[in-house]
């Protein structure tokens, strides 16, 4: 049975996109653990809540016990505790286990500019000295065809293969931006001068948007990114096929 | 492409593109063009650093304003 993702942000959702990496799978999970001890401390404290303003003799059997005050100084250090632990182990899983575990197999780099994004593949210089670098330029309303996404859809997507360690480097021309694409649980600030790395192994083909999250001017909420996951061959024939275009 | 670095173990990365690059120039510098392992970090730097710094740097050791002893 094969599954369908839905890979676009939707109006009014409540929940985080579909997931496309293991460590955006692990986020959801923890959230989802969070919400579950939220929703029981929520449904109890409005229960009391209600209680005491609705019963005229809420106050009547109020004296100290001592039981149930170890039991409520307990069970929400407990409830920390169960919370706490998991968010720390994915905290520190994610900064360790991608940067020094997964040595990187492929390094792209993304240059955040007014109001656009540069994609360089550097890894791949030929003996003549060219390498693959293009811009990435949203495309406008009017120019949109049946099927493309307003305010996400770009001429040039960043095209990476699936399971593959990669490394993305990101940084600035001019003023700081940022580079997120939430399916795949990445955001970074690009800040000039500065070359900050992300960890990425996407779990599957297909492609991802995501928006520069940091003011960067007028165009600030026009110069989305877009990643177009791939399979290794289809990823090789790109590069050759941009190689020979540029 | 560029392997883990330890002593670049954080999200900065800019030190190690830098890093290389000057450590490319030392390299050929002592060594003369010809020789192969300086070549190790001539693919590091390509692929961490961008190619507007690369360029940039480039220019500067050509006009001699470049701010590292590389030679």
């Amino acid at each position: 049975m094969s599954r369908i993702f839905c890979d676009y942000p939707l109006n009014y959702s409540l929940g985080f996109q579909d997931p496309a990496s293991n460590w955006m799978y692990a986020i959801v999970d923890l959230h989802d653990r969070i919400i579950f001890f939220l929703l029981i401390l929520l449904v109890l404290v409005s229960w009391f809540l209600v209680s005491s303003l609705t019963n005229k003799d809420h106050l009547t059997y109020l004296a100290h016990g001592n039981v149930i005050e170890l039991v409520w100084t307990i069970t929400p250090a407990g409830i920390l505790w169960a919370i706490g632990l998991p968010s720390l182990n994915l905290l520190y899983l994610m900064d360790t286990f991608i940067l020094e575990v997964l040595d990187a197999e492929i390094t792209v780099k993304a240059i955040g500019s007014q109001w656009y994004w540069s994609y360089e593949y550097t890894d791949y210089v030929e003996s003549n000295g060219s390498t693959i670098a293009f811009d990435s330029f949203m495309i406008d309303e009017a120019s949109l065809e049946m099927g493309d996404q307003r305010q996400l859809t770009v001429d040039n997507a960043l095209v990476l293969p699936v399971n593959t360690s990669i490394r993305i480097l990101v940084s600035s021309n001019d003023v700081i931006h940022s580079f997120a694409i939430p399916s795949l649980a990445l955001k970074a600030d690009c800040l000039p001068g500065r070359l900050n790395s992300l960890g990425l192994i996407i779990n599957r083909p297909g492609v991802f948007y995501g928006q520069c999250s940091e003011l960067c001017g007028a165009n600030h909420g026009f110069m989305p990114i877009s990643l177009k996951a791939v399979t290794i061959p289809s990823y090789i024939n790109f590069l050759e096929a941009t190689a020979e275009a540029l | 492409t560029a392997g883990f670095d330890a002593r670049f173990p954080n999200q900065n990365q800019t030190k190690n593109c830098w890093q290389n690059y000057v450590d490319y120039f030392k390299c050929v510098a002592n060594k003369g063009e010809d020789y192969a392992p300086c070549n190790q970090f001539k693919q590091v730097y390509k692929s961490l650093c961008p190619i507007k710094w690369v360029e940039t740097w480039d220019e500067q050791r050509d006009n001699g304003s470049f701010p590292a002893m590389y030679e």
